[in-house]
């Protein structure tokens, strides 16, 4: 086999996979379609692709479709944000003072254990029904696999290069800055895949619970009213946001990652 | 006083959860200005401990150390440990920057000096081992040390370029006219670099001999190695090692 011929079968496997990735969809789509006109299933229970169509697009046009958008998007944005620059910070702290990791530590491992969702009536409770406690949801759920992860990466600093630093009487501040941050750059870039996914369960599980609006709450709303097109269709845009919020990280991650 | 530092009476202990460990029992030594000196003996001896100790890394349980003058200590570690991210130049002007007296031109002159010019501007990856361990030496050296510490320098490098890679070092210390002080489990390499060796029982260390390197024709390290003193010494220093104290 040349190299052409080996590069030929390459491209043509690649381009099968496509294929068959777009035809499992559009056939999903397609029985789908036919299953609820033939009414071989209750298309007022499962809907259907032409409702969930009819139903985005009726939203779009009353440009309530970008209000949800918006609101859950912007919610997305502040807890990953904050959950970052706080898991950031904690890791930080806690390298900075081992023993401080140390007492937090039995601590750490139950909050991440814990199913989060479990504090949603107390976060209600406390911080009222409104945005707030969306953000407060979506942090307690990323926020300690932040703290984590970053902290393990600043651990895995080269002990030599510590040492190194030492020789010169390099200052904590000095190490931090020079060594142990760039060292985790790449392992804290990487959290951010994780952060992204976590903060979306998040941020979904806040709307159920409280909101006036955003995806979440579309979804939430069709249950109560039994408008399950609405229901299905708050699913699909969710998909598709959760796609392209995490192929923006993964973007984000081949440009931001640095190799040595 | 006639040499640039005198260790006196060192003794480590270390405190563990099992009890306190003695490293070092007793330990004096004394080194001459500008000259090249080496401390060998046993993996775990605690040579390690001991330039910790003068390079104020770790603290004495007790003894003291005497400098001539406030001399400044360069520290050379076995591995070359440059950042990955930083180019040789950043790499080399490291220590300057950490001591806030940087001086690119200083820096810049050493790396033309010592053959590695036309690499400023590239990455640790792109270079050779021992070229790396050079930009390490540089590291030390910009800062201007009166006292070189050299822990193991080339225990990393492969067998042929450990020869090549320690003949420059050498010729480097030369060179700037530093003092140095290397510990090293290889008798060879410290006989073949030294002017002195001191020998380091078994832990709890204590000084068991000490040798002053005299060799009629000495030159490079390399050279060194097939005079007729050579192994005289290699032969001695191996049969001490054995003998109890």
């Amino acid at each position: 086999m040349s190299q052409s011929d080996f590069i030929k079968k390459y491209k043509r496997n690649k381009r099968f996979i496509k294929v068959m990735q777009f035809l499992i969809l559009l056939s999903f789509i397609v029985i789908w379609q036919i299953l609820s006109s033939t009414n071989v299933i209750n298309s007022f229970i499962y809907s259907s692709p032409y409702n969930v169509f009819i139903t985005i697009k009726n939203l779009a046009i009353s440009k309530e479709l970008f209000t949800h958008i918006f609101t859950t998007l912007s919610e997305i944005f502040i807890s990953f944000v904050l959950g970052i620059s706080l898991g950031l910070f904690i890791a930080i702290l806690f390298y900075e003072c081992p023993t401080l990791a140390k007492i937090f530590d039995p601590y750490l491992t139950v909050l991440n254990s814990l199913p989060k969702v479990a504090l949603g009536p107390i976060i209600i409770i406390i911080f009222g029904a409104n945005t707030k406690s969306i953000i407060i949801m979506a942090l307690l759920i990323n926020l300690i696999v932040s703290i984590i992860s970053i902290y393990s990466g600043l651990k895995e600093t080269d002990k030599v290069r510590l040492k190194m630093f030492d020789t010169f009487k390099a200052t904590k501040w000095q190490k931090l800055k020079m060594l142990v941050l760039p060292s985790a750059y790449n392992s804290i870039i990487a959290s951010l895949k994780l952060n992204i996914s976590l903060t979306l369960i998040g941020v979904i599980t806040g709307e159920f619970l409280v909101s006036k609006s955003g995806i979440g709450y579309l979804i939430i709303y069709g249950t109560q009213v039994f408008n399950l097109d609405l229901v299905i269709s708050g699913i699909i845009i969710l998909l598709v946001i959760s796609y392209i919020l995490y192929k923006g990280v993964i973007l984000l991650e081949k440009i931001l990652i640095k190799t040595y | 006083m006639n040499n640039l530092i005198e260790v006196e009476n060192i003794k480590k202990n270390y405190h563990t959860l099992n009890g306190e460990i003695e490293a070092l029992k007793d330990v004096s030594l004394e080194v001459k200005e500008g000259s090249f000196v080496s401390i060998v003996g046993t993996s775990g001896c605690g040579k390690s401990t001991l330039l910790n100790i003068i390079a104020g890394l770790e603290d004495k349980t007790s003894g003291q150390i005497k400098f001539k003058k406030d001399i400044k200590i360069g520290y050379m570690l076995q591995e070359d440990a440059l950042l990955p991210w930083l180019t040789v130049l950043d790499n080399a002007l490291l220590g300057l920057k950490i001591t806030k007296e940087e001086d690119t031109e200083y820096v810049k002159y050493l790396l033309k000096t010592y053959g590695l010019e036309k690499f400023m501007d590239k990455y640790p990856k792109e270079l050779s081992g021992g070229m790396k361990q050079r930009v390490a030496l540089i590291r030390t050296l910009a800062t201007k040390p009166d006292l070189l510490l050299l822990d193991e320098p080339f225990s990393a490098l492969d067998y042929q370029s450990r020869l090549k890679v320690s003949n420059d070092v050498y010729n480097i210390i030369k060179k700037e006219k530093k003092t140095a002080i290397m510990i090293t489990h290889d008798i060879a390499e410290a006989i073949s670099l030294s002017e002195e060796v001191f020998l380091l029982s078994k832990s709890p260390a204590i000084l068991k001999k000490h040798y002053d390197i005299i060799m009629k024709e000495r030159s490079t390290p390399i050279k060194n190695r097939s005079l007729p003193e050579f192994s005289y010494y290699y032969d001695m220093i191996w049969r001490d090692i054995d003998e109890p104290i």
